[in-house]
């Protein structure tokens, strides 16, 4: 009951005098009380709670921080790429061929 | 579904549980404050994948959980009258009162129905004016803008035979009421992303800089919660105490001024029982004076009810987050999501519910004592 869930509005409309619309949760579609978001039009996602939408989905965040994590993959790669095999084992250390006689 | 499933992408959480690994140098010890983020972190073993050491405490954040027995009697009795139709969300219907729940007082042929959301309860009501229509309004602060829209819609079109049995907490206050407990553990919270949807997280600022406690508004996808863990220990790590915005896509600071104004509107602060915790002072709303002929309590006399929790049941530690399920002699046993002593183990948010649907402490071989708990399984013990 207290889950919200984005969906996309697919229709706004005006219910005696209340902003009311459809939003499709991934194919499952639902009415849902528009009149907290009236800035919304069609084709925005929206949060809904018991029946209402509480807030807009921002898109531009969204993906932000989808990048974000993204090239925190990347620098993490780049990290374990340096650090050898595994994290359970030491690094190899290519030292060269001016080390391959030193003893070990 | 967009939103929904690039935030369970597995290769990007990875990466976010070995950079938590990488930055955590101490033990550390977080709460979530809501449900479904409980819910999320138990399904996907979220608080497994921690370093050892830092730990999620699961907190009071389940509405239905927290809801206090009296008022689930109040309900049940008021359903009870034929006059009435009852109408609830679908998770308060097998929450165990003193003697019964309203599924049961349904089956004997009481009139409760299930709604989706208070407007449905409110055609219901414009849809029979000759029977009581009663709406239980729970919730945090995610369901009151709908609760006080209904309330509201009622007066401006004299739906007269509509009521609610209003049973509103608010966060913040139960989290200073956790932070100023001489046994608190908590170093930091996640706050729950819808709840400041709604409210924004203002209130959440002298919290933080007077507990030092870092706080971080959090979504509720895998992904969400493995970074808002990320923010907070990060804070932790560097002795920051401030509260920083994780969901950034669907909350800003000032909230959703809109809701706030119907809420306002239509409630007042005022003080609250919590279910297994006890009265917390401004933790919740009570309609307004001038909506009181919408008011259940006023409207169904039940002011003298006399209630009796379960003895085996130990919700209200659980809520605390001082126990987990794991150390109920009950749980499993005498309680289960079929036959729950207590509101935890009812609603899929509750800390009991989610432990028992993902097999924690069940399973083929015999529940593992509590003494045992913490080797190898950071995050359960206590």
């Amino acid at each position: 009951m207290c889950l919200g869930i984005p969906g996309k509005v697919i229709e706004v409309r005006d219910e005696g005098g209340l902003a009311m619309g459809r939003v499709d949760f991934g194919g499952v579609r639902k009415d849902a009380c528009l009149a907290y978001v009236p800035e919304v039009k069609v084709g925005d996602y929206v949060i809904v709670h018991v029946g209402f939408a509480i807030s807009m989905v921002d898109e531009d965040e969204a993906l932000r921080t989808l990048e974000l994590l993204d090239q925190m993959g990347d620098l993490l790669q780049q990290e374990l790429a340096t650090m050898g095999p595994g994290m359970t084992e030491p690094a190899v250390v290519d030292l060269g061929p001016a080390a391959a006689g030193a003893p070990s | 579904m967009k939103y929904v499933d690039e935030y369970r992408d597995a290769a990007r959480a990875k990466a976010l549980v070995r950079e938590i690994r990488r930055i955590a140098t101490r033990p550390w010890t977080m709460m979530e404050v809501c449900g479904g983020q409980t819910h999320t972190i138990v399904k996907q073993g979220i608080d497994e994948m921690l370093p050892d050491g830092v730990r999620m405490i699961h907190g009071p954040g389940c509405p239905v959980c927290v809801t206090p027995l009296e008022q689930v009697d109040k309900a049940l009795a008021i359903a009870a009258d034929p006059a009435v139709i009852f109408t609830s969300y679908g998770d308060m219907l097998r929450v165990p009162g003193s003697t019964t729940d309203l599924l049961s007082l349904k089956a004997r042929g009481a009139d409760v129905r299930i709604v989706y959301s208070p407007l449905d309860a409110l055609r219901i009501a414009r849809e029979h004016p000759d029977r009581q229509v009663v709406f239980f309004a729970i919730g945090f602060e995610t369901t009151a803008p709908a609760n006080a829209m209904a309330v509201w819609r009622a007066a401006e079109q004299g739906i007269d035979n509509f009521s609610v049995l209003v049973s509103h907490v608010l966060v913040p206050p139960a989290m200073e009421a956790i932070l100023s407990s001489p046994s608190n553990q908590v170093q930091s919270f996640l706050a729950a992303g819808h709840v400041c949807a709604v409210m924004g997280w203002t209130e959440y600022e002298p919290l933080a800089a007077r507990y030092h406690v870092p706080i971080v508004v959090t979504g509720f996808e895998p992904l969400d919660l493995l970074e808002g863990i990320l923010m907070a220990i990060r804070q932790l790590e560097e002795g920051r105490a401030e509260v920083e915005n994780q969901y950034v896509r669907a909350v800003r600071r000032e909230g959703n001024r809109m809701a706030q104004e119907t809420i306002f509107r239509v409630f007042d602060v005022g003080d609250r029982t919590w279910r297994g915790i006890g009265q917390i002072p401004a933790s919740g709303y009570h309609l307004k004076e001038r909506f009181q002929r919408f008011d259940a309590e006023h409207r169904f006399r039940v002011g003298d009810i006399a209630t009796r929790e379960h003895p085996a049941c130990i919700a209200g530690e659980i809520l605390q987050g001082t126990k987990t399920p794991l150390d109920c002699t009950a749980y499993g046993v005498l309680c289960n999501p079929q036959r729950p002593l207590g509101a935890p183990m009812v609603s899929a948010e509750g800390t009991c519910a989610a432990f028992h649907a993902a097999g924690r402490g069940l399973g083929p071989v015999a529940r593992p004592l509590t003494v045992l708990a913490p080797v190898g399984t950071p995050g359960a013990g206590r």
